[in-house]
């Protein structure tokens, strides 16, 4: 039988904001443990939240970003369940009136544009973090991360395999790194992603039994703890076992999915409207100053390169998916350089040297007037891609332009045919074997020739030219 | 010597007569003489108070501070920086607040003393002061009385005359009703006059804190130091504040006085309703206009509140969790740790309304219980607005009895809770209300409530300030206490 | 609606109370007097009523994205009933429960 996917992922995305949602600390959970804590993040005895309005400013940018309805008229809520991490025995979130609803994101799927729904987009605050001691004996709070600012976004069940996943998190991740509201950093905690799964028989329209999947710390790990919820939940269902509906968690080591088997009672969170908060009342002129300062997207960016610049759209795509390096790539071309020029190497040899280094497009040794100056003395004829290459590296480590170096180092090329003559005149004198072999039907001759003249000219000798000088040169003999 | 009002004190320093140090002195001495059986505080810090009190005499800032040296206590759900702060819970015995309330931090700006931490109901969660886990206070005017709750420390030192003023917290009434059962000038602002920060909360949308004075022009003077706009409160409200101190003496000519029409009156007794009618009579033979109105809601007003109270507290106190601060019980696990150190630190009243709270939250209950509440809210809150079109201040009794017998009402949580029929509606609009005192019924005190507009605290004060000065009645002396 | 033993256990569990046996049977019929009370509401037609959460209705109390002056580690865990490396030490926290 043939069985259809059903997934659904929910994203806690971690706000950048100077400080906590509800609070004056830093968000910088990374600190040495418990030193970015006050009272109100630590719940102690009568303290009470207001509301950071940078917080606020970026879950509706990141909502409008997301295509979702904005709810101008929200509130929060309290969530209440007992944490060590959570210190005050309640979570402050959204839940009937989420800062944004029915949104959606697009992702390509075999060359076909897919939307996938978005139920939700709410804000809500971080809890601490827990260290487990390894024996099992105890666990420690580390309370910096409390009250940090998170988003929630919940995607409807419309992810029909694994691979959709990892698309949807790239897009959503691409997304939210064009708004500058997160770092989105998988590893370091400030994107998180849970997921649900089921599977149904085709054309069945009820749902299976669903597994929540937790613990998947990279966009891989989420595929691949997907690709193994599905086959295991297809052997049970062809073996004609039922699925049961429970959390597992994904295990690295071994890659594959553990039931949490947690005999918790069923939750029952008592949410009610927070009165520590008053209401948000989100009016139209605020919502169209955070509208407009919603930078373009990337997937109407994808599209411009193609229309308007011309580029393929494999380019296009590589190109916006990291903001960073779309704004570099448009730098070049503003500074003048050919668009597919700047393409090239911008995907290849800027982003191949910054990954050797493990920097990022913000942190690019050449700036980007740079690169379309190196690119210009290419098209210019005055250098040749091979001593393009040289300059660039040299360009990467000093810093200096492309014409600074050149001229410093000599790497002008030599196009100018009186000064080649007499090279070109002694390499034909001095090589009569490969000169009658050339005129015997070897082509590959000539090469060994032109060779020559560059080692001769320390490569600065414009090949074109020497290949045409060369020809000519043996037509005359 | 004669106990002071907050007006005498200031007048007495700023003449040059008196010192700081003199007030506290004698605060601290009165306390030393009448507490040991009045246990009214929870708290007395003699060192730091007399160290705040030199401070206040040698330094030339503090010449015009609008409190300068005058003494007072604060509820013990008040938290101070480095001073216990227990809210009369074992589960925060030993607990130590990195900070101050923001009424701390402004009583300090006025130069206020502050010389101790006073008794009260556990988290505020009573009406007698008897479920303090600590101690049980005895009311002034009688040994074995309740001084009334859950403010009730608070109301007995001002009442016995060992502090001028203090600060009380009202969530049902936790003001007035210790202030009418004790005697003294006790008023809760309107929700959002004074900054909740550092109020350890009961009930969010219902707390507020306000003073305990021995005249409505002394609750004043209180009131202009300690209102006004927190940044660190959401719900503070940003209205501008008068100097409430300003026309207090205006007279009642020309104001019109609700009175309710259909007032329930089950278990309202005898001498409570003559005293509350006769000060009605004196009011009107002063100018002021009495006119009826109907409060239709006020009969539910008691069941809401009991369903909305429980609900916001059962979500406040889940804090105290024995994790970061206060009371921890040997466990062996998380989940045990949680259930002890909770069980062994909540007294039985403060678990009882985190049972009925949590049950009124839970799912399949929400909407029958928390929603029907929040919706009579509703109503309540327009059975006021109604009212105040056709009167500037609406007058009734406190509460229906004068103050009860120690341990008389503890094994009938419901008819404890009927006891607030007349405060409660006030908070749940969140209305300013004042109890001033207007009488005695059988040696003890009876109080006249008066409640007004929002954020119209002024017109309350003017009116109880004409009536304290007409009112004609034998004050007897405290049984505890210095007060004449 | 007659709240039982089984009900009021089941509510202490999701509060984290402990209840002796005693109180247990000491609550349930208090609990019912009150909410035999509350259920006064149940009377009163109450459709299409807004629901009051605050007082009065304010709106849209931000403050500025501007850090302030967090606790000393030492401060900050005075109150600690156990702590262990800078960070607050609890009993084995199980697998599973957590929300965000």
């Amino acid at each position: 039988m043939n069985y259809e996917t059903i997934i659904g992922l929910e994203v806690h995305v971690e706000l950048k904001t100077d400080t906590k949602i509800f609070c004056g600390c830093r968000n910088d959970s990374k600190s040495e443990p418990n030193t970015n804590v006050c009272p109100v993040c630590l719940g102690h005895p009568g303290t009470l939240p207001v509301l950071n309005e940078r917080a606020l400013e970026l879950a509706v940018k990141a909502a409008l970003a997301l295509h979702c309805k904005i709810n101008q008229k929200s509130k929060f809520d309290r969530k209440n369940y007992f944490y060590p991490d959570l210190p005050k025995g309640y979570q402050i979130s959204q839940y009937d009136k989420p800062i944004g609803e029915h949104g959606y994101i697009e992702i390509e799927v075999n060359g076909e544009t897919k939307r996938i729904g978005i139920t939700r987009l709410h804000l809500e605050e971080d809890a601490g973090k827990s260290m487990h001691a390894a024996d099992g004996s105890h666990t420690l709070v580390d309370y910096n991360r409390t009250g940090v600012p998170l988003i929630e976004i919940v995607s409807e069940p419309d992810i029909r395999s694994p691979e959709e996943a990892r698309l949807y998190l790239e897009a959503l991740k691409s997304i939210m790194e064009y708004c500058d509201v997160s770092d989105c950093k998988m590893e370091e905690g400030s994107l998180r992603c849970d997921a649900n799964i089921s599977l149904r028989p085709v054309g069945q329209t009820a749902f299976g039994n669903k597994v929540e999947l937790k613990n998947m710390n990279s966009f891989r790990f989420v595929q691949r703890a997907l690709e193994y919820e599905v086959e295991r939940q297809r052997e049970r269902y062809e073996s004609g076992e039922p699925v049961i509906q429970e959390t597992r968690r994904f295990d690295e080591a071994t890659q594959t999915t553990v039931s949490m088997r947690t005999k918790e009672e069923a939750h029952d969170y008592r949410y009610f409207p927070e009165p520590d908060l008053v209401d948000l009342d989100i009016d139209d002129a605020w919502l169209e100053r955070i509208r407009a300062a919603l930078p373009e997207l990337p997937s109407a960016k994808r599209s411009r390169y193609v229309n308007e610049l011309g580029l393929p759209p494999y380019d296009a795509g590589v190109l916006t998916s990291d903001p960073k390096m779309a704004a570099y790539y448009e730098a070049v071309i503003a500074a003048g350089a050919d668009a597919k020029q700047a393409s090239n190497w911008v995907m290849s040899d800027v982003s191949g040297a910054l990954n050797g280094e493990g920097k990022t497009f913000a942190e690019c040794p050449i700036p980007p007037e740079h690169l379309a100056g190196l690119i210009g003395e290419i098209a210019s004829g005055k250098i040749s891609s091979k001593q393009a290459r040289e300059v660039f590296k040299l360009m990467w480590e000093t810093g200096k332009s492309a014409a600074e170096i050149i001229k410093e180092k000599g790497f002008e090329q030599v196009s100018d045919p009186a000064q080649l003559q007499p090279i070109i005149d002694e390499v034909v004198a001095n090589n009569p074997k490969s000169v009658a072999d050339y005129k015997g039907g070897k082509e590959r001759a000539l090469a060994a020739l032109v060779g020559q003249v560059m080692k001769a000219t320390r490569g600065k000798a414009n090949p074109t030219l020497v290949n045409e000088m060369l020809i000519e040169k043996i037509k005359s003999l | 010597m004669r106990t002071p009002t907050v007006k005498e004190i200031l007048r007495s320093i700023s003449a040059g007569e008196t010192r700081a140090r003199d007030w506290v002195e004698h605060s601290l001495r009165a306390i030393r003489e009448v507490d040991g059986r009045l246990k009214a505080f929870l708290l007395v810090d003699e060192e730091q108070a007399l160290a705040a009190a030199d401070r206040i005499d040698r330094a030339k800032m503090y010449q015009n501070a609008p409190l300068r040296g005058v003494p007072y206590a604060a509820k013990d759900n008040i938290v101070t920086r480095g001073v216990r702060t227990t809210a009369a819970s074992r589960i925060l015995e030993n607990y130590i607040p990195p900070y101050n309330a923001t009424v701390i931090d402004k009583l300090q700006q006025a130069a206020a003393v502050m010389v101790g931490k006073t008794n009260m109901d556990e988290f505020a969660m009573g009406s007698s002061t008897e479920t303090s886990a600590f101690q049980k206070t005895a009311n002034p005017y009688g040994e074995d009385r309740v001084p009334g709750g859950s403010s009730g420390g608070s109301a007995a030192a001002v009442a016995a005359g060992l502090v001028p003023f203090a600060l009380g917290s009202d969530t049902g009434g936790s003001i007035r009703q210790p202030a009418a059962f004790t005697g003294c000038f006790g008023m809760k602002p309107t929700y959002g006059r004074v900054s909740r920060y550092g109020l350890i909360a009961f009930a969010s949308s219902l707390d507020q804190i306000g003073p305990f004075t021995r005249t409505a022009e002394d609750a004043a003077l209180v009131l202009n130091a300690i209102c006004g706009h927190d940044p660190l409160d959401s719900t503070s409200s940003r209205q501008p504040v008068p100097n409430f101190a300003d026309g207090i003496d205006r007279g009642v000519k020309g104001v019109r006085v609700g009175i309710v029409r259909h007032l329930p009156e089950e278990g309202l007794e005898p001498g409570v309703k003559a005293a509350v009618h006769r000060a009605i009579q004196q009011l009107e033979a002063e100018g002021a206009e009495i006119v009826e109105i109907e409060l239709p809601h006020m009969e539910y007003a008691v069941a809401t509140y009991y369903l909305i109270a429980p609900a916001e507290a059962s979500s406040n106190l889940a804090r105290y969790d024995g994790v970061r601060y206060g009371r921890r019980a040997e466990a062996s696990s998380l989940l045990e740790m949680y259930e002890r150190s909770r069980s062994e630190g909540f007294g039985m009243e403060v678990k009882r309304r985190i049972i009925i709270g949590t049950y009124a939250l839970s799912s399949g209950y929400y909407d029958a219980y928390y929603k029907r509440a929040q919706q009579m809210r509703t109503l309540i809150r327009q059975d006021y607005e109604r009212a105040f079109e056709a009167c500037d201040v609406i007058v009734m009794p406190t509460a229906p009895t004068t103050a009860f017998k120690l341990g008389e009402k503890l094994d009938n949580p419901l008819q404890m809770y009927l006891n607030d029929i007349y405060t409660i509606p006030a908070n749940l609009a969140g209305l300013p209300g004042a109890s001033v005192p207007c009488g005695f019924a059988d040696g003890l005190p009876v109080g006249l409530q008066l409640i007004g507009r929002p954020f119209d605290e002024a017109t309350i004060l003017r009116v109880a300030h004409a009536y304290e000065q007409v009112r004609d009645f034998a004050w007897p002396k405290p049984v505890l206490g210095v007060a004449e | 609606m007659k709240i039982t033993d089984e009900t009021v256990s089941h509510v202490a569990k999701l509060a984290r109370l402990w209840l002796h046996p005693q109180e247990l049977s000491q609550l349930v019929p208090q609990l019912n007097d009150i909410l035999e009370y509350a259920a006064k509401l149940q009377s009163v037609s109450l459709d299409g009523v807004e629901p009051t959460s605050h007082p009065f209705h304010e709106v849209n109390v931000v403050r500025s994205d501007v850090p302030r002056e967090s606790l000393s580690r030492e401060e900050a865990l005075r109150n600690a009933p156990d702590q262990d490396q800078g960070m607050v030490r609890v009993p084995a926290v199980l697998e599973g429960g957590g929300g965000a």
